[in-house]
């Protein structure tokens, strides 16, 4: 596994921004968080193009829609916890709902934001941003990932959230991965369960099929990074095809990937479901990885996971 | 200001806020005590200042007003609809399921409007936007933006008021509606936002202090806002909330309920009465 890239999906973003800063209608806006979120990437290139808003993320949210009014594409960054928490409102009523071209790019989102501790690891946002009428959500799996998500959301019209990690993550995608908006991507077929995995839970999916083939469960593995609108096609086949799903996020397992897979499911066709995700807790101070073991966000809990989901086939 | 000019914005005030009656009524809702209170800004913007084209409403060079007070939709939709942006017997459909004209100003339903507002504090930041977006673009269209008093105690109006401090937005200018009174009182009796005046400036703004009725001082205000250059303007313009109808002036109560249909027959017969003494 030593070979293996690593490497944190809010580079990537970085970097996606950068090739974009061609563009005469791009703009990106941060909030005083430019070394974290690493739009510097961006700004160190496109300096006239950077609007730094500071300490302000609701004034930014009114700031991007402004800007998007006049024919930008605008980018607006901050960390999941203010850019969908605090400004949730100015997200909503100022973005949303005047269907404006404004792209959030949310990074340091979920438990592995590590040693900052709770007050700064959002596992709410997904569920926040589901909420809102017409809202894009992606939440890619890697670097690979993010960086086609970045390019997908520009070529989007309407707001897009886009969740990216603190943490260097495995990449599960080739470099000649080919992003489409709105698709799940099966990553490895199988029929006794399905694992229907988002961001950086996809690479732990991938080491718990192994496991779970070892103990003669042949397990499918199913990436999905636009978690709306949500790929209900790739979804009811797996339940169709294999009868048990289980899903895991680094999100609580309220209004997130979970839920949105047990609606989908609930409707269309009811098979166990079990979820994976941050258990109505808040997380805490910590190495990122040590904090996803502690949390139980790893292979070895997709595991048991799906046996659970297996146990209640019919 | 030509006694001509005064007269026919005189007029055209008085059509604004029987259009906001009309609207209100027959919607059995909505906010008449703030919008008659702006309706004579809302007047001179429209009629005066503000280069905007009915026939062109999204027009990129266009000057833009975000209705930050969202609330007071009505003055914006009469002051439209007289413009010319629709027809004037819409405003009856105020609030109506199949209406145009939403409670809250919304960009997608209705000519003329350019940002959907209503969630107060919100207005003051996508006027920033606007504002920057037009420096950024090299073009000279200015950006209005009416606040209510009340809603200046929101904070996010104090980032927007840094920013556009900081970012030297001359092509912004803000209008306080300070008629002193919001939903549960005096702002004194609520929570106080004066100084008002001092709080801008030290925000990087350029203060300007007139009477919200008067033309000949807001024809001045604005004025000033266009040749004051490297500071954003705010013009804090004391007003009277429900300005026109003689029962709801300067009354709380007015701030939020709908006139019943003896109030509107006193109301529209003053206003008939108003314009009636502008003909010469």
């Amino acid at each position: 596994m030593a070979d293996v890239i690593k490497c944190a999906t809010r580079d990537a973003y970085g970097a996606a921004l950068k090739e974009l800063g061609v563009r005469d209608d791009i703009l990106v806006l941060d909030a005083d968080l430019a070394k974290a979120t690493k739009t510097i990437t961006f700004k160190k290139e496109f300096p006239e193009k950077f609007i730094d808003c500071g300490i302000a993320e609701s004034n930014m949210m009114g700031i991007a829609a402004g800007l998007a009014t006049a024919g930008y594409t605008v980018f607006a960054s901050s960390f999941a916890m203010f850019a969908a928490g605090r400004a949730f409102e100015q997200v909503r009523n100022s973005i949303a709902y005047p269907k404006l071209n404004v792209k959030i790019g949310a990074t340091h989102a979920g438990i592995s934001v590590g040693e900052d501790g709770a007050s700064h690891q959002c596992c709410e946002d997904i569920a926040l941003m589901r909420s809102i009428p017409g809202m894009v959500i992606i939440n890619p799996a890697d670097d690979v990932e993010a960086k086609a998500a970045v390019h997908a959301a520009a070529a989007h019209e309407g707001p897009v959230y886009m969740r990216f990690g603190r943490l260097a993550v495995p990449r599960v995608n080739s470099e000649d991965y080919k992003f489409e908006l709105g698709k799940g991507v099966e990553l490895k077929d199988g029929k006794d369960v399905t694992i229907v995995a988002t961001g950086l839970m996809v690479g732990e999916a991938l080491i718990a099929a192994e496991t779970l083939k070892e103990e003669g469960i042949d397990a499918r593995v199913i990436n999905i990074h636009t978690i709306k609108p949500i790929d209900k096609d790739i979804l009811v086949k797996a339940a169709k095809e294999t009868g048990a799903i289980v899903t895991a996020e680094e999100h609580s397992i309220i209004g997130g990937l979970g839920s949105a897979v047990t609606e989908v499911l609930a409707e269309e066709y009811p098979v166990p479901v079990v979820r994976l995700g941050v258990n109505d807790t808040f997380g805490k101070s910590g190495p990122a990885l040590e904090l996803l073991k502690i949390f139980g966000l790893d292979a070895a809990n997709i595991v048991e996971k799906a046996k659970k989901a297996v146990s209640l086939k019919k | 200001m030509e006694e001509s000019k005064k007269l026919s914005l005189k007029k055209i005030a008085v059509d604004v806020r029987k259009g906001i009656i009309e609207g209100t009524f027959n919607a059995k809702s909505g906010h008449p005590g703030g919008s008659l209170s702006i309706a004579d800004i809302m007047t001179y913007l429209y009629f005066s200042e503000m280069n905007v084209d009915p026939k062109n409403p999204d027009d990129e060079n266009r000057d833009r007003l975000v209705l930050s007070k969202g609330h007071t939709a009505p003055a914006l939709y009469a002051a439209l609809a007289h413009k010319g942006f629709f027809d004037v017997e819409l405003l009856k459909t105020l609030r109506k399921p199949d209406s145009m004209l939403q409670g809250h100003p919304s960009m997608r339903y209705t000519p003329g409007v350019d940002m959907s507002t209503g969630s107060l504090g919100q207005g003051i930041s996508v006027a920033c936007g606007m504002a920057l977006a037009g420096k950024l673009k090299g073009k000279d269209y200015r950006v209005y933006v009416p606040l209510g008093d009340g809603e200046i105690e929101e904070g996010q109006v104090w980032e927007a008021a840094m920013f556009a401090g900081n970012r030297k937005l001359d092509n912004l200018c803000a209008i306080v509606d300070y008629n002193n009174l919001q939903i549960d009182g005096t702002l004194e009796e609520v929570n106080s936002p004066y100084p008002i005046k001092e709080k801008f400036e030290s925000f990087g703004w350029n203060v300007v202090e007139i009477c919200g009725h008067c033309f000949t001082q807001i024809e001045e205000a604005f004025e000033a806002a266009k040749a004051c250059k490297g500071k954003p303007t705010c013009i804090v313009a004391k007003t009277v909330k429900g300005k026109g109808v003689s029962f709801m002036e300067d009354k709380c109560d007015w701030h939020g309920s709908a006139p019943n249909a003896e109030q509107y027959a006193i109301a529209m017969a003053e206003l008939d009465e108003a314009a009636k003494s502008l003909e010469v």
